[in-house]
């Protein structure tokens, strides 16, 4: 099955630039993403931009509104993700408690919508 | 006996090993549950022409069968080909010893993915077998929303790619400690629904940990977790009496299940053996504790509970160590301990009612009136809410604010 890691963190807890914690965390995913690869789950995987440069947009009566910022305000943002195709969600889980994301702030596993199955569409 | 009568009995038995190993097959909580429901319907009729040798096995391939025919007639794909090349496995003949895939079951339905409530409902309905209206009755909810939760549960478990597995060894421990307080949870339910209730949440919470004992022999938090139940469930006849809860250390001990006693005495001793401590096990001695001969033996219950501090740091620990600190003989020490407790636990009723007997006992008879009033409001059950009212009629008469 296919699962998208939703990773959240509050940026505030994340290591600063320039500090060893930093070259620690990224590491982190590092090594994570390695063992993904090594392990052939790995789809796809990035890290995203800070949420000050996101740009959020919507048709409402016809017409395009696009605004500064996130979907939605919330203390924790989403900072990146993984694709992977793994057996099931205990393997999922395995993954995301492998992310530097876990003690720091909270990684969502959604599974990926399947159209073949009738007891998953 | 009638065909009806036989047929129940075998469901009675075997009802979660049936559905153990179809859902093991199909993947499908709900396709497993409707199969075996159709069979069952088939055996009605066809068993009236004489019940068949193994109605065990003849109920799984008939089941088997017709969640084959469900489904062909449905959608095509590739997991559903996957599904009925393991299905086909049964539908020509099954196995006269049929695998035992209860374990896996048991796992599943208490998977963390699930919430607590769901984890519980599903448990009780797949492997104890309790009906839909007997699980929303215990949990005083309506019969259509217990019915949602657990499609819900079930729909998730399936979308959501919950395996139907018994979990690896790097989560073994959390995911064991989820199906034993899944099991608590039960029993506890059980317990506070006092004697009334016509189907016994505490006998079922006991069966499913013997299984559990059974299938996964030799873990000391199992045979912890079912000695706490057994302990306690020792005591079920002795802790009412004229409508009104009695602790421990006041029951008449000549209605204590010595069967009980003794086989959770020595499952405990068993648990103990295996040096793999744990909290069940803890709970599982301070319960045997407070049954020690002649009367509770609060110091080593004291003792208990700091070990309980250190794997459980929880204010409802903390407040349960007060209460034994207080029988030792330092109210002061223990009321001092309560209140600072009062923040977290203003809403936790057995924190009004320890409160009110420490303050009665340190002469503040005021205070101990108006923090029984507190508990009485918030009992769980009328025996508890008598059994304060008592306590507090007794209080002297500057006990009248």
């Amino acid at each position: 099955m296919k699962y998208l890691l939703l990773l959240y963190v509050d940026p505030a807890k994340e290591p600063a630039q320039n500090t060893p914690e930093l070259g620690a965390y990224l590491g982190g995913f590092y090594a994570a993403s390695q063992k993904m690869v090594a392990d052939g789950a790995l789809i796809a995987g990035e890290g995203l931009g800070p949420v000050e440069t996101a740009t959020s947009l919507r048709i409402r009566g016809g017409k395009v509104e696009t605004m500064d910022g996130p979907f939605a305000e919330t203390r924790e943002h989403l900072g990146g993700f993984y694709l992977i195709d793994v057996p099931d969600l205990d393997a999922a889980l395995a993954y995301a408690a492998s992310l530097p994301t876990a003690p720091l702030g909270t990684v969502e596993v959604r599974p990926v919508m399947i159209y073949d199955d009738a007891s998953g569409a | 006996m009638t065909t009806q009568a036989a047929l129940e009995a075998v469901l009675r038995q075997d009802r979660g090993r049936l559905l153990a190993a179809l859902i093991a097959r199909c993947r499908d909580f709900s396709l497993a549950e409707e199969a075996l429901q159709e069979a069952a319907l088939s055996a009605l009729t066809l068993w009236q022409r004489g019940t068949p040798a193994n109605p065990t096995a003849w109920l799984l391939r008939v089941a088997s069968r017709k969640a084959i025919d469900r489904l062909r007639h449905g959608q095509r794909g590739a997991l559903v080909r996957e599904t009925l090349e393991r299905l086909s496995q049964f539908e020509g003949d099954a196995p006269e010893d049929i695998p035992d895939d209860r374990l896996r079951l048991i796992f599943t339905c208490c998977h963390p993915a699930l919430e607590p409530k769901s984890q519980v409902a599903l448990t009780l309905r797949t492997v104890c077998g309790l009906t839909t209206a007997d699980i929303a009755r215990a949990f005083l909810d309506a019969e259509p929303t217990m019915g949602q939760r657990l499609s819900r549960a079930k729909a998730k478990i399936a979308k959501a790619g919950i395996p139907f597995a018994v979990p690896g060894p790097e989560v073994w421990a959390d995911r064991l400690d989820a199906v034993l307080t899944t099991a608590y949870l039960i029993f506890t339910t059980g317990y506070s629904a006092g004697p009334d209730e016509p189907r016994d949440l505490c006998a079922e919470a006991i069966f499913l940990t013997r299984l559990v004992n059974h299938l996964r022999p030799a873990e000391a938090e199992v045979e912890g977790a079912l000695a706490l139940m057994l302990l306690t469930h020792a005591r079920r006849a002795a802790r009412h009496g004229a409508g009104a809860t009695i602790p421990p250390a006041a029951q008449d001990r000549s209605l204590w299940d010595a069967r009980h006693v003794e086989e959770g005495r020595a499952l405990l001793q068993s648990a103990f053996a295996r040096r793999r401590p744990g909290p069940f096990q803890i709970k599982a001695a301070i319960a045997d504790c407070h049954m020690a001969d002649p009367g509770p033996d609060w110091p080593q219950i004291t003792a208990l509970y700091d070990v309980l501090w250190r794997m459980e740091p929880t204010p409802v620990v903390a407040l349960n160590r007060a209460v034994a600190l207080a029988e030792t003989g330092d109210a002061a020490a223990a009321l001092a301990l309560v209140d600072s407790l009062s923040g977290v636990l203003a809403d936790y009723q057995p924190f009004h009612a320890a409160r009110a007997a420490l303050l009665a006992r340190m002469g503040r008879l005021a205070e101990s009136h108006a923090a029984y009033d507190l508990a009485i409001r918030d009992a769980a059950t009328a025996q508890d809410a008598a059994f304060l009212i008592l306590a507090r009629q007794k209080l002297p008469s500057g006990g009248q604010s």
